[in-house]
């Protein structure tokens, strides 16, 4: 069994694709969501998410924006640029032509 | 949006620093609000603090962050031991201040292009050869004649440009009483087109205006010139202008920002090579030749071309020649034409300063040497005694070149600080230096634009010197042990075998620059207080330019004139002024025997010049109101030794060609042509000649000596009387 919270470097894509389905989401919601579709196999490691949003929000695809919750607590509310569309799609190309040819192998053995 | 709000988000690092811990704390209580444990939801986030420094690290430019942080805390380093950084800082700018003052002078004298189209294809024309004085050296004048034959020759690989040297002139622009003075050049009328120049008013000249002798009466201004006399008048076109008895007509004005091809000497008027008296005299040499070869053209055929038609040409020439040994011809004829790029043009202050500016520039390196010498052993004692805080850093994870880069930027800080006042230094020392180069009435003026050149070159610098003084004691407070450091037991040795290495270099540096500043402050000395041989006491020098050339009795009644003015004692003529650069020579045979390989200089002065001069009779009589040249001559003490053997000469010959002279007195030495030139055998001739028949035998021009005068209240005197322009020495 592999490791629940080895992502494989799919982080990215994860993320994209999620913030594309569920506009608006906090961190929390973004690696509960991960972790919820998946039926529990995959887990983002919690502190790293951060970076890798910050990464992304960087680059472009993906944008913040601090809202203030009903609590009064301040959160920080993320969702997909058009960039983050395109790159959605490269990624996701690319995950299918990766998958597919391990996919070749593992039938051939 | 990315680059840029990285390096904003270094301005407000903190700002950054308390968002995302707010969205990391944030996160946890989302957790705790899901039901989770709040110590299993901390450990299951990992290190805060890690993750909030790699997202800074995402989301601003790291190095630009570290690099403020150290900025910030060099300068409180730097305010701490104030006075210490005021003397590094001080010491600095005056060597950077130095160093890019040498460099604009460097740079606006020899290195910086000409502002006309393809510098670099421009090429000066000189001859390397044994001149009649019989000293080798290069000479870059040439006869109009000359200079057609070898334009001819090279048409189609590369066109001769013949420049006159820029002459400061008497002209007017109204009448004989508004003379002044201006800087002329005589220019071939192709070289505006040729350099790709442009009027920014009326036009310019054109191979038309430079066909016949004489006959192109036309001047063009130079843009500073038209600005400066003219105030950019629009009208001046068309406008007179007479220099000697020639008349000329402004046709145009040049565009800025070429100033002719003499770096040094601004031009005001150009004047086509026609119009000057030498154009067809093959015996005077009065201009230089700048050759722009055509693309891809090669350097050496073209030379070798040019080498043969003018050595033909010299040979034509000295078959003319009389009363010169032929050993002097023979020396004279074996010279080599040399083409060497001239992008910077030419000029005699290249040639002149060329040495004393390399000079210069060496002594401020050293300076500059010294003074990066001096804060490095400031830096090395300020980063022992931070031995311990720099261990410290080690110890808790500073990387070696973090600790470099912490060590640099306080000496960058240092090195930008100096490089500010040094760059206001130099900004007002350059054109002090350059106001000096001439007399006072007469600066030398040179263009120091503060361009992208001079700002390069300072950045370079300070770069330099920051590395220089800041590196080593960097990798030296970097390379230190912890554990013995934070214990107090640095190697108290190697630091000071390093200093002590230091302190040598400047001691050893500070002697050299010492000795030869030492050597120009002698060298100066000696010149300015070298004996004249003749007193300057309460003497005035007029330089009096006719209309039209005058016979010697003209002057005589000039003289006579400014002998009757109130305040006048003496008044005397001379052909020309000693130490007015100019000279007049000739080789002399002795009782008839064939001329030695030695010239001689020669002056006309009335009777009474001696007198007025204060030059000291040593035997023999002054000249008489009767003597006349050839006849009579009057000589110094190294003509009686160079020519007579130290025999007492009263009564013995020498000629001139055919003139004969017999001595009738002997004067002690005085300086002939410049103050540093040795003292030249020279020979006083009457002002009365009858050999040249009332023309003028040099020049145009007549000095009256008077002495004993009130110089400042006489100027405007002699002026009103001799209508002619007065300059008081």
């Amino acid at each position: 069994m592999p490791k629940p919270d080895s992502l494989q470097g799919s982080l990215d894509l994860l993320v994209l694709k999620i913030l594309s389905r569920r506009p608006r989401l906090h961190g929390y919601g973004i690696m509960s969501a991960i972790q919820d579709m998946s039926g529990d196999v995959l887990r983002a490691e919690e502190g790293s998410l951060y970076p890798a949003l910050h990464r992304m929000e960087e680059a472009g695809w993906i944008r913040a924006e601090w809202i203030t919750k009903d609590t009064g607590r301040r959160a920080r509310m993320y969702e997909l640029t058009p960039a983050g569309r395109k790159q959605l799609a490269a990624e996701e190309s690319r995950w299918q032509a990766v998958t597919s040819a391990v996919n070749l192998i593992l039938r051939m053995v | 949006m990315s680059l840029w709000s990285r390096i904003a988000n270094v301005l407000r690092g903190d700002r950054l620093s308390c968002e995302i811990d707010e969205e990391i704390e944030s996160h946890i209580e989302e957790a705790i609000e899901q039901g989770r444990d709040p110590a299993e939801a901390r450990r299951a986030f990992g290190s805060a603090l890690r993750h909030r420094e790699e997202s800074r690290d995402v989301r601003m430019v790291a190095w630009l962050d570290s690099l403020r942080a150290d900025a910030i805390f060099g300068w409180r380093q730097l305010a701490k031991n104030r006075a210490t950084s005021a003397a590094a800082i001080l010491s600095l700018a005056l060597a950077i201040g130095a160093c890019t003052s040498a460099f604009r002078l460097i740079d606006a004298l020899l290195l910086r292009p000409l502002p006309v189209a393809d510098p670099q294809q421009l090429y000066a024309l000189s001859r390397q050869m044994t001149g009649f004085d019989g000293k080798p050296g290069t000479y870059d004048s040439w006869a109009y004649p000359a200079f057609r034959q070898m334009r001819a020759a090279v048409k189609g690989q590369a066109e001769l440009l013949a420049i006159s040297y820029a002459q400061r002139v008497d002209l007017t622009y109204q009448s004989d009483r508004d003379m002044e003075k201006a800087y002329v050049q005589y220019v071939s009328g192709w070289m505006f087109g040729s350099f790709g120049l442009r009027p920014s008013l009326g036009r310019l000249f054109t191979e038309n205006d430079d066909l016949k002798p004489g006959a192109h009466p036309y001047a063009v201004l130079s843009h500073d010139y038209w600005r400066r006399r003219f105030a950019q008048d629009p009208k001046v076109v068309g406008r007179p202008l007479r220099i000697g008895d020639s008349l000329f007509e402004i046709v145009g004005v040049v565009a800025e920002p070429f100033t002719g091809t003499e770096p040094g000497t601004v031009t005001d008027i150009f004047l086509p090579a026609m119009m000057h008296s030498g154009a067809v005299r093959n015996d005077q040499t009065w201009h230089r030749i700048l050759a722009r070869l055509k693309p891809g053209a090669a350097v050496e055929p073209i030379r070798a071309r040019l080498d043969a038609i003018s050595r033909a040409f010299e040979r034509e020439r000295v078959k003319g020649f009389m009363g010169i040994s032929k050993e002097s011809i023979d020396n004279f004829l074996a010279q080599t034409l040399l083409l060497e790029p001239a992008a910077a043009g030419a000029s005699g202050m290249q040639k002149n300063y060329r040495v004393a500016l390399a000079a210069m520039g060496v002594l401020v390196a050293l300076v500059l040497l010294i003074a990066c010498a001096n804060v490095a052993n400031l830096m090395t004692a300020q980063a022992a005694a931070r031995a311990r805080e720099m261990a410290l850093r080690v110890a808790i994870g500073a990387g070696r070149w973090r600790l470099v880069q912490l060590v640099l930027v306080e000496s960058a800080w240092l090195a930008f600080l100096a490089a500010a006042m040094g760059g206001l230094f130099a900004w007002w020392s350059a054109p002090f230096v350059v106001a000096r180069i001439n007399p006072p009435d007469n600066p030398a003026r040179l263009f120091l634009p503060a361009d992208w050149r001079v700002l390069g070159f300072g950045l370079a610098l300070t770069m330099a010197v920051m590395l220089l003084f800041g590196l080593t004691p960097a990798l030296r407070a970097s390379a230190v042990k912890p554990a013995r450091a934070l214990k107090g037991g640095e190697d108290p040795h190697s630091r000071r075998r390093m200093m002590h290495a230091l302190i040598a270099a400047q001691v050893a540096f500070c002697f050299l620059v010492l000795f030869v500043a030492g050597l120009f402050v002698t060298t100066f000395d000696r010149l300015s207080n070298r004996p004249t041989g003749f007193s300057a006491e309460r003497l005035l020098t007029l330089d009096a330019v006719p209309q039209s050339p005058q016979p010697p009795v003209f002057w005589d009644q000039v003289a006579e004139h400014l002998r009757s003015l109130p305040g006048v004692e003496k008044v005397a003529l001379a052909g020309s002024p000693l130490l007015g650069g100019r000279a007049w020579n000739s080789f002399v045979s002795i009782n008839g025997a064939p001329p030695g390989p030695v010239l001689a200089y020669f002056l006309n002065v009335s009777p009474g010049w001696i007198d007025v001069m204060k030059i000291p009779f040593i035997d023999g009589r002054d000249f008489r109101e009767s003597d006349t040249a050839p006849g009579v001559a009057i000589v110094n003490e190294t003509f009686v030794k160079q020519f007579f053997g130290g025999a007492n000469p009263i009564g013995q010959s020498f000629a001139r060609g055919r003139s004969a002279y017999q001595v009738v007195g002997v004067v002690r030495d005085a300086p002939y042509r410049s103050m540093r030139d040795p003292i030249l055998p020279v020979a006083y001739v009457p002002f009365h000649s009858v050999e040249c028949q009332g023309r003028i035998p040099i020049g145009a021009g007549r000095d009256i000596r008077g002495a004993h005068g009130q110089p400042q209240s006489d100027g405007a005197g002699f002026h009103a009387a001799s209508g002619s322009a007065a300059r008081p020495v």
